[in-house]
């Protein structure tokens, strides 16, 4: 039996990508195998550990919890899309390197789009609020304390952009 | 880890999507997906087709009036989380879903979904029963109305039709003179708890004239049990030691890879004691 695919359109960090695919594919494998980006990782694919998450419409969704299907229509953005224009880091990827948040890194491209969308809604947070902004991803290194760091120097960073000192 | 083939419809209407599940037995409903697309992908549900309903706008809403808040199924954890006035007219809503799952998920996922969904480990099913709330279904036949008390029957079932969508939640506004208080234990904030209560108290002047507590993890379907004669109109380490176990004879603690039974237990005597207390302070708060 061969399975009927949707062709749809992507539209993933200001790049509009066309994709037919059966109606199971996941959001996280469309990104990866239908359109080769490769940098959301795919870890437990039921929710619990964060890896795969992307922003839809600037919000942090799992990529794993949505169909590429559904998110059709969407504005997606990977950790692909977090470098600035100029291909310099971002302010969160800067952070995460000048405070040794990633140690294997598998983890790190959910903690880049989850703190992205988080400082943006919070771009002053307290240590506390760093730590409840990444609650729901995992570091299987549990190198949470400098990513909590990361989080803090990520809102410094960007706050300092958007004064023009970046 | 990948879900089984199905096929899969987006209607742009109610009626398109009616159609869609009439005559479909093994059709589900999306709308967050963030409890079904698990089920999924670990083929523990395989659904012929999948209809998805969030190209339907109407149901995404979200509207309070001083008799209580109204959510539609397309309204998403983190909006009815962050409204102001669902906080106002029933506080109990927000303090529960604040532990529906992590930010993350709420932004995706639908609190009629986690109603539907029917899980008993789940936050909201628990808080629409203690609230006695409703859900509005529509189906072939119409729209009707299911009381909280009929609509779930079994472990992740609930009564409606196959062939019904759910469109609209109902939680009654918080009464006069009445606290609510909500509190869970899990491994890591966010995920499923190993025992949630909510507790809702109402006073005249100290006295407590009502108490009822929704329990979750602790029985196969959402259960809550009226605690006001074991209180016995006063808040006090007897008293509340007494509902306790009023509460654990209507549970059923089991044993799996997170908690004992007996831990289960003790949980849902220290969080009685906790919530009813706390709910009381707020009933005692808000009348003042």
């Amino acid at each position: 039996m061969t399975e009927q695919t949707h062709q749809i359109r992507l539209h993933v960090n200001g790049v509009e990508h066309e994709a037919a695919v059966p109606a199971r594919r996941l959001l996280s494998d469309a990104l990866r195998h239908d359109l080769g980006l490769t940098g959301t990782h795919v870890g437990c694919e039921h929710g619990v550990c964060g890896a795969c998450t992307v922003l839809v419409d600037g919000q942090p969704m799992r990529s794993c919890l949505m169909f590429a299907v559904s998110a059709a229509g969407h504005e997606i953005t990977t950790v692909e899309g977090l470098a600035r224009p100029d291909g310099e880091l971002g302010p969160v990827q800067q952070a995460f390197r000048e405070c040794h948040g990633l140690q294997c890194g598998f983890c790190t491209p959910g903690f880049l789009t989850t703190i992205t969308a988080g400082i943006a809604e919070n771009p002053d947070p307290t240590e506390d609020e760093a730590r409840d902004m990444v609650a729901g991803n995992l570091c299987r290194c549990t190198g949470y304390q400098n990513i909590v760091k990361a989080v803090c120097r990520a809102a410094e960073l960007a706050r300092s952009g958007e004064d023009g000192a970046a | 880890m990948k879900p089984a083939p199905f096929d899969y419809a987006r209607p742009g209407t109610l009626e398109e999507a009616l159609q869609a599940l009439a005559g479909h037995p093994e059709a589900k409903v999306l709308a967050g997906g963030q409890s079904l697309v698990p089920l999924l992908s670990m083929r523990l549900a395989a659904p012929a087709v999948l209809v998805d309903i969030n190209d339907l706008p109407d149901l995404d809403h979200v509207r309070v009036s001083a008799d209580g808040v109204r959510i539609g199924a397309l309204a998403r954890h983190a909006a009815v989380l962050r409204d102001p006035d669902v906080a106002r007219v029933q506080p109990l809503v927000p303090l529960a879903l604040a532990n529906v799952a992590h930010a993350t998920i709420r932004n995706r996922g639908t609190t009629v979904g986690s109603l539907v969904h029917a899980d008993a480990a789940a936050e909201m099913p628990m808080v629409l029963r203690l609230l006695d709330g409703s859900l509005d279904v529509v189906g072939p036949g119409g729209r009707r109305t299911i009381p909280v008390a009929e609509l779930y029957v079994g472990p992740l079932e609930s009564s409606l039709h196959h062939d019904e969508i759910a469109v609209e939640a109902f939680f009654p506004a918080l009464a006069k003179h009445t606290g609510v208080a909500f509190e869970e234990i899990a491994r890591r904030h966010g995920d499923y708890a190993m025992c949630g209560v909510a507790a809702v108290v109402t006073v005249d002047g100290d006295r407590v004239v009502s108490a009822r507590a929704g329990y979750l993890s602790v029985s196969d379907i959402p259960t809550v049990v009226d605690l006001t004669d074991a209180l016995d109109g006063s808040i006090s380490d007897a008293s509340l030691a007494a509902a306790a176990e009023v509460a654990l004879e209507q549970l059923e603690p089991e044993t799996d890879i997170h908690a004992t039974a007996d831990y289960r237990a003790h949980l849902a005597r220290v969080l009685t004691a906790r919530v009813v207390t706390a709910a009381h302070e707020n009933a005692r708060e808000a009348r003042s």
